[in-house]
């Protein structure tokens, strides 16, 4: 088995301009990759001998608003035959919150990445079939982005029961 | 059944039109298999033999609206399932009735945010509302005796409104 972060730095050799920082934390490493190159360095990760990452287990959002680049996707890779996990992780900017597919490469990206397309918003460029997974299809906006109003009512107490269901819709019988 | 009047032992019981319809719905009411979340787990506990709702004469949870007289809300019920449970109260023929069971399904509960309905009088009106979270089939039955009592109050001249 070779070494995590001997991994990490090969891959750093391999795509000199694309990864742009190796942090190590409790023996899981994560590679910062350009979101330009996260194509190339998935294929290399999946064919490579020695790594051979067949299996993406998880692909995950975070939002880091309000800094930018705001939106961070994580990619849990995982080899089956040498038993190790590699995180792949790339920055999209807020004003243009666009990145390539990883469907051609593991085709089980296809649900995981609409989940994220679903709840923040980042389009992947290239998807076989970008739509809303979770949510219903006409929903607008996308509620796990920090800027999303958390709240839907306004919590009913005796002194402002009035006020809140004057508010409230009521059904046709 | 109000006994107005016993003649002998002739076996002939006379009584009004809106009793015996009252009774009838109210004895024979059948609940839709339709739970959302854990009061599901409640509402089988008051199926099952423990306590037993077969007493009520609600033995049957049909698996079809088309056969339903009573819709029991149990759960919270989330935006995209907000339709199907509307449509699912359209599909029963009148007359019909629904209980709010649990917190979640009367007000939102500890779900208050965008993803669950507040409270599903929303989308279709309620007739009983049962507290807690979730409410113990006792709870539960209780809001069934409740709305016994409040079909067994109904009018004929209140009926087809």
């Amino acid at each position: 088995m070779t070494d995590l972060i001997e991994i990490a730095n090969n891959l750093r050799g391999a795509f000199p301009g694309a990864v742009q920082d190796v942090i190590e934390f409790r023996g899981e490493v994560t590679v910062v990759v350009d979101k330009s190159a996260i194509v190339e360095v998935a294929t290399y990760c999946r064919d490579t001998n020695g790594l051979e990452f067949n299996m993406l287990s998880d692909c995950a959002g975070n939002d880091y608003y309000p800094d930018e680049p705001r939106f961070g996707i994580s990619y849990m890779l995982y080899s089956l035959p040498h038993n190790q996990t590699l995180r792949l992780k790339a920055y999209v900017h807020g004003d243009d919150p666009t990145i390539q597919t990883v469907t051609g490469i593991w085709s089980g990206a296809n649900w995981l990445e609409r989940e994220i397309y679903d709840m923040f918003g980042v389009t992947f460029e290239g998807h076989p079939d970008l739509r809303r997974i979770l949510l219903p299809f006409d929903w607008t906006g996308y509620p796990l982005r920090k800027d999303y109003p958390l709240g839907y009512e306004e919590v009913q107490f005796s002194f402002n029961h009035d006020r809140v269901q004057a508010k409230k819709p009521h059904p046709r019988e | 059944m109000g006994v107005t009047q016993k003649l002998g032992n002739l076996g002939i019981v006379t009584t009004t039109l809106e009793q015996t319809v009252n009774w009838g719905r109210t004895n024979a009411m059948w609940p839709m298999l339709f739970g959302l979340a854990c009061c599901a787990i409640e509402m089988m506990a008051t199926q099952a033999s423990q306590y037993d709702l077969s007493r009520f004469g609600m033995e049957l949870m049909r698996a079809s609206p088309r056969q339903s007289d009573l819709m029991i809300v149990a759960g919270r019920v989330s935006r995209k399932m907000a339709p199907v449970l509307r449509r699912l109260y359209d599909q029963m023929p009148s007359p019909k009735w629904v209980i709010s069971m649990g917190d979640c399904a009367s007000c939102g509960g500890v779900f208050n945010n965008y993803a669950i309905l507040q409270g599903v009088d929303e989308v279709v009106p309620v007739d009983v509302y049962v507290a807690g979270c979730p409410p113990r089939p006792e709870q539960l039955i209780e809001g069934i005796m409740t709305l016994h009592a409040k079909v067994k109050g109904e009018k004929i001249a209140d009926w087809g409104k």
